[in-house]
């Protein structure tokens, strides 16, 4: 039965493979990311064994801690839990629990995450071969420890799965997961700085570490080579207690999980509030204003991406103290306009079939391009002037302003313009409605690179003249410069607005029954 | 035993609710409608059946605009779908089958969002949303997303923003799927005070009792092509709608074999 369960994961992935090359692509890719890190990590612990004993130490137990963490948190926040072989799958077979509990277990180890745990894992044996017995520990320790790591991620994922089920936990996951994506080199940058200045307090933190079930497995080689065989087999049974309490309680969750279905449960609400569409003029360019804005605010795809503007600052301010001069927050307004009026060029795409409402009711082409444009602006136009004044505040520089401001807003007005035009003709793959934003489903990669690419290239030619007008002003230093880039900002800008609005409103009245099969496609 | 042919079912009475002429579609390869003609009378109540695959979706999406068609014509109440979609979009309501609804909104919201995409005015809109809302027995649901409603309560809400605008022709897409029996009642009887009123109804199904129960017309449809079609009288010619489907469409395979079925 265990190797049945194993014959059918690997059945399952090889099919996964065959559906779409592209698939095998994104394979290939991440199996050579993982290569990468786990040749790293594997010499980093071949060339340990020449370390000094107490330095290994600390590095196995504090990295085997850190993965046994891992496997813990990132499949629930992530939530990318592998559900290939979902439990609640088996339910209609008479499977016997033990055996089940052992396939899936071992099913967890086929997979990139699982064989490179494993190998890493695998490598603390050479770290630890000083000795028959040390090896041998190390040995005992890295299985155990692997398989705390499975165990411990199927009874996380098991005991959320209710929860994970649930929208508002979904949304509000993916949201919380940009923030550290963003800060990902602040963060790094801090914790680099952060432990060598700990370089005395780390083997203690690893030896209390080890004493507890996320250290114990992974201290056993150490112990023994330190001659504290004792110690080791106090940690050995720590482990085994562990890894055995892990599995009942898997065990008993799987078994309540495979008679109760996740429930995502949603409390009723009666009506008589209708939001923005209350608010914004009973038009349809007005109702598509008041959609556009209500999916900015609860969709995560969209409110992702609204998330990263407050955190560019904070980049970008960062990279200025490493360095030491902030030139680069100049450029803070301009890619703020940039990323919020680009973002709307997939709008069609992320709408999906639902974009059938919009065709079934013959609504004209300029108003669903207005509303979404908008929609993007009324946001967009605010962030852009904070920003532009802010950095001038800043730097104590007023007579960049007005040059500043000019560009920021010709960039904002053209981009929503050109991508009026862009999601009424073409469509990319994008997450799915209810999806994580992370999420993109394969696709016509091709053509969203196409797209994105030729897209910026044509905006960069549109706002040549403020891009000139500024340059003019940093040479020549005149002020003159500025006030004119300002003006031409906003009349050139807010003339391609409309002509975008236009074009692609006439566009996607002509064109929408085909867009509406591209989106198909894409469901 | 006469079926009445697509010919003769194609002498509709003076006004047409509906008129296509040979649309055909090919996907690739595949033809999904291969010249579809038909005539749907207005003020009758219509089902289209057929069996999965048979290319009822794609005809209907065809004849209201939502998919182009390779060849033929789709007329709603003598305007062109095709020549003049905005004109024609008007004069119908639409419920698409596996379309996704913009589901982030609430109940309550896209039904008005329905209405105000159609340029109506906000307060009849909000009387209206009202009244089908209670009609759909959503009202307690209203402020409730629809992401979060169940599979019936869906296409009860998509329903209700095909109603909004009061059209003259109904083209449903297998509009009684996972709802429950008594909102399906209270659905029937809306749309038969609607057709005893002046409207069309075309439904497309494969519950067959339903439609012989609910329609005064029906067509046959099966492999992209039109195997009967005329009053429910005319076609079921004496046979219950279900044998004389099956007989039409073929395929019911005698149930031999699986004799170990019975050894348990």
């Amino acid at each position: 039965m265990v190797a049945h369960l194993l014959r059918l994961k690997l059945t399952l992935l090889r099919n996964g493979l065959r559906r779409s090359p592209w698939q095998l692509v994104g394979m290939a890719i991440a199996g050579l990311y993982a290569l990468g890190v786990v040749a790293t990590l594997v010499i980093a612990l071949v060339l340990l064994r020449n370390a000094g004993p107490v330095t290994a130490h600390t590095a196995v137990v504090l990295g085997g801690s850190a993965a046994v963490l891992g496997w813990a948190v990132v499949p629930v926040v992530a939530s990318a839990t592998d559900m290939t072989l979902d439990p609640a799958r088996f339910t209609t077979f008479a499977v016997p629990m033990k055996q089940l509990l052992a396939g899936l277990a071992l099913g967890g180890l086929i997979g990139i995450p699982g064989l490179a745990t494993a190998l890493v894992s695998l490598s603390t044996v050479v770290t630890w071969s000083r000795g028959v017995l040390p090896a041998l520990a190390a040995l005992a320790g890295a299985c155990l420890g692997v398989m705390t790591c499975i165990v411990l991620a199927k009874v996380v994922t098991t005991a959320t799965a209710s929860l994970a089920a649930s929208r508002r936990f979904k949304d509000i996951s993916a949201i919380a997961v940009m923030v550290p994506l963003v800060l990902l080199g602040p963060i790094v940058a801090g914790v680099g700085r952060g432990i060598p200045a700990s370089t005395g307090f780390l083997p203690e933190f690893a030896l209390t570490l080890s004493w507890t079930p996320l250290g114990a497995p992974w201290s056993l080689g150490g112990d023994v080579a330190s001659g504290r065989p004792g110690q080791a087999a106090v940690k050995l049974l720590v482990a085994v207690a562990v890894l055995g309490a892990l599995a009942w309680c898997w065990k008993l969750l799987l078994e309540r999980a495979l008679v109760t279905p996740p429930y995502a449960g949603a409390g009723k609400r009666r009506g008589g509030r209708l939001g923005l569409f209350g608010v914004l003029p009973p038009t349809p360019a007005g109702a598509v204003m008041a959609r556009s804005l209500t999916y900015w605010l609860r969709d995560p795809r969209y409110s992702g991406s609204l998330v990263v503007i407050p955190l560019l600052p904070v980049v970008l301010a960062f990279q200025g103290t490493q360095t030491g001069s902030y030139g680069s927050l100049a450029f803070l307004a301009p890619v703020a306009a940039f990323i919020l009026a680009w973002s709307i060029s997939a709008d069609v795409s992320y709408d999906n079939t639902a974009f059938a409402l919009h065709l079934a009711t013959g609504v004209r082409g300029v108003a669903d391009r207005l509303g979404r444009a908008l929609a993007c602006m009324t946001f967009a136009l605010p962030v852009v002037l904070v920003f532009s004044v802010g950095y001038a505040a800043f730097t104590g520089n007023w007579t960049a302003l007005p040059g500043q401001l000019g560009f920021s807003l010709g960039i904002l007005f053209t981009g929503l313009g050109l991508s009026s035009v862009v999601s009424a003709r073409y469509t990319v793959t994008v997450p799915l409605p209810g999806d994580s934003p992370f999420k993109k489903p394969p696709g016509n990669v091709g053509q969203t690179l196409a797209v994105q690419f030729v897209g910026m290239l044509v905006l960069m030619v549109l706002v040549l003249p403020e891009a000139a007008l500024l340059v003019a002003q940093a040479v020549t230093g005149n002020i003159l410069f500025g006030w004119l880039n300002l003006a031409v900002g906003t009349v050139l800008g807010l003339v391609l607005f409309g002509a975008g609005v236009r074009l692609g409103g006439r566009w996607l009245e002509a064109r929408g029954p085909e867009l509406l099969a591209q989106v198909t496609v894409n469901r | 035993m006469t079926a009445p042919m697509p010919d003769q079912a194609s002498n509709p009475g003076p006004v047409a609710a509906l008129s296509i002429r040979g649309l055909a579609k090919r996907f690739g390869g595949k033809i999904a409608v291969d010249g579809i003609s038909l005539e749907v009378p207005a003020g009758s109540f219509f089902g289209i059946v057929g069996p999965n695959g048979a290319g009822k979706t794609t005809t209907l999406s065809m004849a209201t605009g939502l998919l182009r068609p390779d060849f033929g014509t789709a007329v709603v109440h003598g305007v062109d779908v095709w020549q003049h979609p905005l004109e024609a979009k008007r004069l119908m309501g639409i419920l698409p089958d596996g379309v996704r609804l913009f589901d982030r909104l609430t109940g309550e919201q896209l039904i008005t969002y329905a209405g105000l995409l159609r340029g109506m005015d906000k307060n009849v809109v909000a009387a209206r949303v009202g009244e089908l809302l209670a009609a759909m027995d959503l009202s307690q649901d209203a402020g409730t997303l629809v992401v979060d409603y169940s599979a019936g309560m869906t296409k009860k809400i998509a329903l209700a923003s095909a109603l909004i605008h009061a059209p003259r022709l109904l083209v449903l897409d297998e509009p009684f799927e996972a709802v429950d029996p008594v909102s399906a009642a209270n659905i029937r009887s809306i749309l038969d005070r609607y057709v005893d009123s002046g409207g069309t109804v075309i439904v497309s199904s494969h519950v067959m009792d339903l439609v012989q129960r609910m329609c005064d017309h029906v067509a046959v449809v099966a492999k992209g092509r039109l195997l009967a079609a005329g009053t429910v009288e005319e076609v079921r010619a004496g046979a219950s709608l279900e044998d004389r489907f099956v007989q039409l469409v073929g395929g019911h395979s005698h149930t031999e074999g699986l004799e170990w079925l019975r050894t348990f």
